[in-house]
């Protein structure tokens, strides 16, 4: 209440008069906690299915091994990221832009289809926030006992429960960034570095940094994250039309709400299916009452629709009163599921997974760079040849060793001179070699003259990388 | 910090940032109060007849990142660099920063020098670790005029064959590549006269068995001894002490066409290697001199 008071400052000090007080309101709205209501129902199982669905593999995934290494791996030191048979270098880098193009298409795509599946499901802010509500229910109670143990002064109960909560909050927190790290680092190794204090800098500071986010936005921040922080929250409403799936209460069948006996025939009392219960404004994470409609604050987790289909069923009502529907539907328009939109960022969609999904199945796990001498055009061999200088990398992408062998074309009657014959790489290890060309200045054009190199391993003629280079010859 | 012309530049910056910053707090303190969430205001304006904009408040912990912004401004600039020629309580400097770079760089690498250093060139020269560290180094510091793969240029000489300008033992090599070298030529145009010029370059490419004019050559040969045979030497096999090319063997280092040698007399020629010792330090002359060494060693299995 004082905080109420102080909004009005300006008045008190007797300065502005009350049409100013209007002009210039509070520049801060207080926080109003919300205790979401312990819910359960179809709704409430698949969320719980897809938490831990996708927390099993969070946390479970850096520990897998594969072949005797970590079957997901993304080691930034050496600049090699590895997932169960692939490794991919930073040449591969196409592959991660085409993920997060797919990501976002996906994200286009599901909520034109179907409104915010994202956000009630798989977002990891709902996610945590939902694994971090189920340990605060589990030690203060649910939402009533929350409330009043916050109303209670500070007595040593309080504290004990308070402690514990954010105890468990904080472990899980720290085996969270614990996890990410494990991710960057090898797991098993980072455990024992862990264990004897002796976490590099960098590790230290993202398992800190990434507890640090869980434990604040998941038990502090929860939905003023999604209200005011989250971009997506706000740019979905471009990807909405009449025809996108949303959580709606019927206004038509509810209204006008009010309290009646389970007995009373709501027709005679003037009264629609609405008992004003407000469970599913108990039960709303974003602390929102849906009965006012579509609101950008809604992020379609569907806990009032278990909620008030649990209210329906005890009173004997149909169900549905706030269910998934589209705005069509509820203005009793049919609802087109196949908008053009829908089809095209199905195809998109279809056609980038397809690229990419046929890019890594035909990748070649070698590739070759050729780096031309800067410091002369060209040189004369004392027997009159042309001769060009070449640095090239040798990359060697596969688990294996391989020996090489170098084939030049484009050129008429080349030699190739290699200072090392022996073009083996190790497995995942870099090689330069130089290697010289040299050309009867007949064959040559006059300037520059286009050479391919091509690299293919002597066990496996499937690993071939091709290299375009120039010859540069004298000008006549 | 001594970036600024006077004194006064340095408060130019330190005394507005400084009351920017003091009057940042009394802006938010002031402006902190926080009404129960409800409806919001609207600004009072309507577009296009029903469109009107909310006023909606900042969530009341936004008021928070205020402070925090302006604690952590006034930390900062007590630790960093920031007001005028106030340095910091840490120091920090980006030329400190390359320093500590360079001090651990030689702290995590020296060793493994000192130890190459430690062993004798023409066994360095057989280690296969050593002179995959010392191909990272030509590479970095030589490559770009003696080319990538150490065969030279015109004016730059080749590392790959066994001639030597100024001496194919490892004291030599170690001492080209510390202290440098400047080889000079000089000019004999106006000396030799056109003619004299042909016959002393006919004479020379008969000195490597190539095609020539007797004759000529013969009266070259005069004048060679006059002239050449200080540094060349009689036999035109060059010395090592003043880096005078061998002119017997089929190496030219500014090219071996006929009038290219003769501009050679002609004009002279100066060619300079820079000193690197001083930068580079003993131990990696010394592993680069084994590299020059190898190099030349493995042009004579072949």
């Amino acid at each position: 209440m004082t905080r109420a008071a102080s909004s009005t400052r300006g008045a008190a000090k007797g300065k502005p008069s009350s049409t100013d007080r209007d002009l210039e309101p509070s520049l801060y709205a207080k926080r109003q906690k919300v205790y979401p209501r312990e819910v359960h129902g179809l709704f409430a199982s698949l969320r719980f299915a897809g938490v831990v669905a996708l927390m099993g593999i969070y946390y479970f995934l850096p520990w897998l091994q594969w072949k005797g290494q970590q079957a997901v791996l993304l080691d930034l030191p050496a600049r090699k990221f590895h997932f169960f048979e692939l490794t991919f270098w930073p040449q591969d880098f196409i592959y991660l832009t085409s993920m997060l193009i797919i990501a976002a298409l996906s994200l286009f795509f599901f909520t034109a289809l179907a409104g915010r599946l994202w956000c009630g499901y798989a977002c990891p802010q709902t996610v945590w926030t939902e694994v971090f509500l189920w340990i605060e229910r589990r030690i203060e109670g649910d939402r009533g006992k929350q409330m009043k143990l916050d109303r209670a002064p500070w007595s040593g109960r309080k504290a004990w429960i308070k402690g514990f909560k954010h105890f468990v909050w904080i472990a899980l927190s720290l085996w969270t960034g614990y996890t990410f790290v494990g991710y960057f680092t090898p797991i098993r190794e980072l455990g024992v570095s862990v264990l004897a204090l002796q976490t590099g800098p960098w590790e230290t500071f993202w398992l800190l940094f990434y507890g640090f986010a869980t434990y604040g936005n998941a038990g502090w921040l929860r939905e003023q994250v999604c209200i005011y922080m989250c971009p997506y929250a706000r740019f979905q409403s471009a990807m909405f039309d009449k025809d996108t799936m949303i959580i709606s209460y019927d206004r038509n069948r509810g209204e006008p709400r009010g309290p009646r006996k389970k007995s009373a025939d709501p027709d005679a009392l003037g009264l629609g299916a609405c008992v004003d219960c407000t469970i599913c404004v108990q039960v709303c994470p974003t602390g929102i009452d849906i009965r006012n409609g579509l609101q950008y604050e809604c992020i379609g987790c569907a806990a009032c629709v278990d909620a008030c289909d649990d209210v329906m069923d005890r009173m004997n009502y149909p169900r549905g009163l706030i269910r998934y529907t589209t705005e069509n539907a509820l203005e009793g328009k049919p609802t087109r599921v196949l908008r053009p939109r829908v089809v095209v960022y199905g195809l998109v969609l279809l056609a980038l997974l397809s690229a990419v999904a046929y890019g890594i199945a035909t990748r070649v796990p070698v590739d070759l760079d050729v780096i031309r001498d800067r410091n002369t055009l060209f040189r004369e061999t004392p027997e009159g040849l042309i001769e060009n200088v070449y640095t090239l990398k040798l990359l060697n992408m596969d688990r294996a060793d391989h020996r090489y062998s170098l084939s030049v074309s484009g050129l008429e009657d080349v030699t190739v001179r290699l200072d090392d014959a022996d073009l083996t790489v190790p497995a995942g290890e870099v090689r330069e070699v130089t290697v010289r060309l040299q050309v009867d200045p007949y064959d040559l054009e006059p300037g520059a003259n286009d050479v391919y190199f091509t690299l293919t391993a002597l066990d496996d003629e499937s690993l071939t990388a091709e290299q375009e280079a120039r010859f540069v010859g004298p000008r006549r | 910090m001594a970036d600024f012309v006077s004194e006064f530049w340095s408060w130019f910056i330190i005394i507005p940032t400084v009351i920017g910053i003091l009057a940042m707090f009394p802006l938010v303190y002031f402006n902190r109060g926080q009404k129960q969430s409800g409806e919001a205001d609207k600004m009072g304006h309507s577009w296009d007849e029903d469109l009107e904009e909310y006023n909606n408040p900042l969530p009341g912990w936004w008021l928070n990142l205020f402070y925090i912004t302006i604690v952590f401004g006034i930390i900062y600039l007590i630790l960093y660099p920031g007001l005028g020629s106030f340095g910091g309580v840490l120091g920090w400097s980006s030329t400190q920063r390359y320093q500590n770079e360079l001090e651990y760089a030689e702290e995590r690498y020296g060793p493994i020098f000192e130890k190459y250093q430690q062993t004798d060139i023409r066994t360095l020269a057989r280690n296969d670790d050593a002179m995959r560290a010392a191909e990272r180094l030509y590479a970095n510091y030589c490559a770009q005029c003696h080319g990538s793969d150490a065969r030279g240029a015109p004016g730059y000489p080749n590392l790959r064959d066994d001639n030597w300008l100024w001496g194919g033992e490892p004291e030599q090599i170690r001492e080209t590549i510390a202290n440098g070298r400047t080889g000079v030529m000089p000019g004999w145009e106006d000396a030799l006269g056109e003619e004299g010029l042909f016959n002393v370059t006919e004479y020379v490419l008969s000195l490597s068995g190539r095609q020539h004019d007797s004759a000529v050559a013969e009266k070259g040969k005069a004048r060679y001894e006059q002239l050449c045979v200080a540094c060349h030497g009689p036999d035109g096999t060059g010395n090592t002490a003043m880096g005078a090319p061998n002119l017997t063997n089929r190496t030219w280092l500014y090219g071996g066409a006929q009038k290219t040698v003769m501009e050679s007399i002609a004009k002279g020629r100066q060619g300079h290697m820079p000193p690197h010792g001083e930068f580079l330090g003993d131990s990696k002359v010394h592993l680069l001199s084994a590299y020059v060494y190898h190099l030349s060693a493995q042009h004579e299995q072949q």
